[in-house]
């Protein structure tokens, strides 16, 4: 996949002032989820340092396209057509290449394909609303969906979620696996949604907002969003801390 | 003076309740976009060492067990390499992939993995763990996707000897990372809350 030696440097340790805490009242759930006591903390150990690959052998043509792969022949996904594109990076600013990006949402009116959503908004039998695809060397990706529609969730009496796209990333360390959500510029539930609010940080929400990208749309087509997504650094790995013959 | 210039991981938010359309498709229900759910098989051929199973449940603070979350593990195969570009002591066993996902079920709540027992990796300073799995969970209601570790209560002498669980100054958790064994199952629970808090670990 590339010719660059695998890393294996420790990861920066994760800023817990960054990430949302565990017990955030506010998102109900959380509430009986959250572990209670503290973490225990160690240097990673290979076992986090390395991590699974998946090559580019794992995907089909249409993965990345959530408007075609689950549509019948000839048909489409109903909704606006948008481009999410962006870049996996750490936090040293390096692109981290072949790495897998999974995506799910809710169809345009809000509806999930999903057992457990009793949501009234239809489902579209053209829309199933997963998609996956591996970043290029570089680690940039991209994959073509309808916008998601904003739908209400048991919480408070009236609480809805800001559109939103689901994201699971691997990265190249086990430590560094990701699963975060992307919102949508100028989105005005963003600000009072309690899943949104249990980062605390306004400089840590903002990472999650995609801004409209005109100069990626595809005219007469689809609209574009950047989203560029972080992942944890790793540390040099030249003056370790190594016994002799390890 | 110059600027460190670092920049700051992408915060994590919870994976919900419909995590499955993505990562487990087709337990979802969703049929024909992938071939199959990935993860679903660590045992791809003939893999060396002895086959576990991996089972258990998810419990929150009332005791409840959780029917929606999602659990991945990662471990290294039974000679103790990792299936990674990223292992540079040897290749791994090209028959196990070390990684699986499972969603928990349901109705019951239970997860399985079919996966073989891993032997032991070497701490960074060169002592040698005893055999574990790293498990990561997620869910609704979970913000930040949870670390531990899952160990064998059998294996006495190299627990007694693990870097990481000889630093666990409450003893009395200790025994919250130990899989409890029945012939080649191996039983792991997580409990988030209460007495019996699972160890959870920050990596
Ligand atoms: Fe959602």
């Amino acid at each position: 996949m590339h010719n660059n030696p695998p890393e294996t440097g420790a990861f920066y340790p994760r800023d817990p002032d960054w990430h949302p805490q565990a017990l955030t009242p506010g998102y109900k759930t959380s509430v009986l989820r959250a572990p209670q006591r503290a973490k225990i903390s160690f240097d990673p150990t290979l076992g986090e340092i390395a991590g699974p690959a998946f090559g580019h052998g794992l995907l089909g043509p249409l993965d990345n396209d959530l408007i075609l792969n689950f549509a019948s022949p000839g048909e489409s996904a109903i909704g606006e057509r948008i481009i999410v594109h962006g870049r996996v990076q750490d936090e040293r600013g390096r692109g981290v290449g072949g790495t897998l990006v999974e995506f799910w949402q809710a169809n345009a009116g809000g509806r999930y394909r999903h057992k457990k959503d009793a949501y009234l908004a239809p489902l579209d039998p053209n829309f199933g609303g997963c998609g996956r695809t591996i970043t290029d060397a570089a680690g940039y990706y991209s994959f073509r969906t309808i916008k998601p529609g904003p739908y209400p969730w048991p919480n408070g009496v009236n609480d809805w979620r800001p559109r939103h796209i689901h994201f699971s990333v691997f990265g190249t360390g086990f430590a560094q696996r990701l699963i975060t959500q992307m919102y949508f510029e100028g989105d005005p539930l963003i600000d009072i949604c309690p899943i949104v609010n249990t980062i605390r940080d306004q400089a840590a929400i903002g990472q999650l907002i995609a801004p409209m990208d005109m100069a990626n749309t595809v005219p007469m087509d689809a609209m574009a969003y950047k989203f560029d997504i972080t992942l944890r650094g790793r540390r040099s790995t030249m003056f370790e801390n190594r016994r002799e013959g390890n | 003076m110059q600027r460190l210039d670092r920049l700051k991981e992408s915060p994590s938010q919870t994976a919900g309740p419909y995590v499955h359309i993505g990562c487990v498709p087709s337990f979802a229900g969703i049929e024909g976009v992938y071939p199959e759910d990935l993860g679903r098989a660590m045992i791809t051929g003939d893999a060396k060492g002895e086959r576990i199973t991996l089972t258990g449940r998810v419990f929150d603070g009332t005791g409840t067990p959780l029917r929606d979350a999602m659990i991945e593990i990662w471990q290294a195969d039974a000679a103790g390499l990792f299936n990674s570009p990223a292992e540079t002591r040897g290749s791994a066993d090209p028959a196990f992939a070390g990684w699986g996902r499972q969603p928990t079920d349901g109705e019951t709540g239970i997860y399985a993995f079919e996966t073989v027992k891993p032997g032991r990796v070497p701490f960074p300073d060169g002592r040698l763990q005893a055999p574990h799995i790293t498990m990561w969970i997620v869910a609704r209601g979970i913000n930040l996707g949870l670390s531990t570790r899952v160990y064998f209560e059998d294996e006495a002498e190299a627990n007694a000897a693990d870097p990481i669980l000889s630093r666990i100054e409450h003893k009395a958790r200790v025994p919250t990372l130990m899989a409890r064994r029945a012939g080649s199952v191996h039983t792991f629970d997580i409990h988030l809350q209460g007495e019996n808090e699972t160890i959870f670990f920050d990596v």
